[in-house]
């Protein structure tokens, strides 16, 4: 018996530990091709300045339309999803504590277009520019990847909300607090952090799809000019110069990237400062 | 000795789904004594807690029944207007649960609930709370710091000052010493004891001692059922119930 037991305990610690070091080193094979061959052709000029003609052919330039577009685009998409997101997380969480088979529902639906592959949003986006009588626009991109992160920010929020315990809502009614006073006063600061996570997870998604932006945003060489002219983002950058039959051009293409992983990287190192920050004061039994 | 009723249950009958968590309870509690709700666990003191200040409601599969009166309002009429009403009375849990804000703050925020908006108003009032909860000198120079860093029995205490900060008539205990030290559990009962001249309250527990300590009347609960209420010298002097005697004897828990 006792033998068995420690077998069994070997196993899955072993286990446990190949799984991690397995991703782990997926990861690093990752990065290091991105850095190994972004690095080589990576440069001031790429990141300061736009595209000159004959970009993609090997000529000179930069990639900096489609950085400033995608932060544009991310940022906007992620705080319009934030917005709308964050009272509907509360709003199953607070409001809605009574009818759990319609919770189960909702919940059941996001989970579902999660799923949804983001070029479908990126065709959905496109009939509802139609609709709206919208060009490839940068709104339109927003509308569209605002679309596709609103489940995973949702979901990611009302996780974090679904863990607060019954105990303090019960202090916070108790006190007289409405149902509004006690999601936006009690519930969400009790989660901050991990609503940070949720707009993080939100915005590497919303930084990182091509497709949902490939109809709706369109790609300029020029930097975002407004809202209704269309913006370059870094992933359809990355796609246009990996298409070139230029090898320089396929290692801009890394260099991009390498960008791009920055970026986010930055966001959430930026984030999750931010959030450790409140998390120390909170903390501490 | 006859003393004037504060809180009157009537007829009350809980159910969760088919179970029936409360079976037809009737108490009369005194105004500014301290009434013990005694029982062993599982018997309905916590859900007949929740029912007088409506955090049932917040149980959707609780069906509550009967009434509940207090200064001869039904609380439990669908009218009510619950906010208010859970204002007239403060609540201290098993367990702390501090708000996720400053010590300060904890105590401010319920008296801006109230109504009270000058901030000297506010400053004078959160120290008077915290003083009446017993827990001032111990945090004078930590107003700023976050509530969660007090340790659990001054959480308790600090739980106590808030939900004395929205003036109530009347405070709900709900075993509120069995996560805390003896020492802490000895201020809480202490403060207590000066409480009841100024407050109705409703201490449910499951400590014998406890009861016998601070009680002025008790009422001892089995299984969702009132087995008997009276004075603490009544029943713990000579209770009249078979089932009574053996709890107080020990016999069963």
């Amino acid at each position: 018996m006792k033998l068995a037991r420690k077998i069994e305990e070997k196993f899955f610690k072993a286990l446990m530990f190949l799984s991690t070091v397995f991703i782990l080193i997926i990861l690093a094979i990752i990065i290091y091709s991105i850095f190994e061959k972004g690095l080589k052709s990576i440069s001031w000029e790429m990141i300061t300045q736009i595209p000159q003609g004959g970009y993609y052919y090997g000529k000179g330039g930069g990639i900096l339309n489609a950085i400033l577009g995608s932060l544009t685009l991310a940022f906007g998409a992620t705080a319009l999803a934030f917005i709308i997101g964050l009272p509907v997380a509360l709003y199953l969480n607070v409001f809605l504590v009574r009818h759990k088979k319609v919770i189960t529902i909702i919940r059941f639906l996001l989970d579902l277009i999660w799923g949804i592959p983001s070029i479908v949003y990126g065709a959905f986006g496109f009939s509802l520019m139609i609709l709206l009588g919208l060009q490839t626009s940068l709104l339109a991109g927003i509308l569209t990847v605002t679309l596709f992160i609103l489940p995973i920010m949702i979901r990611s929020m009302d996780e974090i909300l679904s863990t607060v315990p019954i105990g303090l809502q019960e202090a916070s009614y108790s006190l007289g607090s409405n149902k509004s006073e006690t999601a936006f006063k009690i519930m969400t600061r009790q989660t901050v952090s991990g609503i940070i996570t949720a707009i993080l997870l939100s915005f590497g998604r919303a930084i990182g799809d091509a497709a949902s932006v490939l109809f709706t945003a369109g790609y300029t060489d020029h930097l975002p000019n407004g809202l209704l002219e269309p913006v370059a983002t870094l992933p359809l950058s990355i796609f246009f110069q990996l298409s070139s039959p230029v090898a320089e051009v396929q290692n801009r293409a890394y260099a991009s990237a390498l960008v791009l992983t920055l970026i986010i990287l930055l966001v959430s190192l930026f984030s999750r400062g931010l959030g450790k920050r409140y998390h120390k004061t909170k903390i501490n039994f | 000795m006859e003393h004037e009723t504060k809180i009157e249950i009537r007829d009350l009958n809980v159910f969760a789904g088919k179970n029936q968590i409360l079976k037809n309870i009737n108490i009369d509690i005194p105004k500014n004594k301290i009434t013990v709700i005694l029982g062993p666990s599982g018997c309905g003191k916590t859900t007949l807690l929740k029912c007088m200040n409506r955090l049932t409601d917040l149980y959707p599969e609780l069906k509550v029944s009967g009434r509940i009166m207090i200064d001869n309002n039904n609380i439990l009429a669908a009218k009510e207007d619950i906010y208010k009403l859970r204002q007239q009375m403060g609540l201290l849990s098993q367990r702390p649960y501090p708000l996720p804000m400053t010590i300060y703050n904890n105590i401010a925020y319920a008296l801006k609930l109230r109504g009270i908006k000058k901030r000297r108003e506010i400053h004078k009032l959160v120290l008077h709370y915290l003083q009446q909860a017993n827990l001032w000198d111990e945090v004078r120079d930590r107003m700023r710091e976050p509530a969660v860093r007090l340790s659990i029995g001054q959480q308790q205490r600090l739980c106590l000052a808030r939900g004395l900060a929205v003036n109530p008539e009347i405070i709900l205990a709900d075993e509120p010493t069995s996560a805390l030290d003896p020492i802490s559990s000895q201020f809480i009962e202490e403060t207590f004891s000066k409480l009841k001249n100024d407050y109705t309250i409703v201490l449910v527990t499951h400590i014998l001692r406890q009861a016998k300590r601070i009680a002025n009347h008790v009422v001892f609960m089995y299984l969702g059922e009132v087995i008997e209420q009276g004075s603490v010298e009544e029943v713990f002097g000579n209770p009249k119930m078979e089932k009574t005697k053996l709890y107080l004897g020990g016999t069963f828990n």
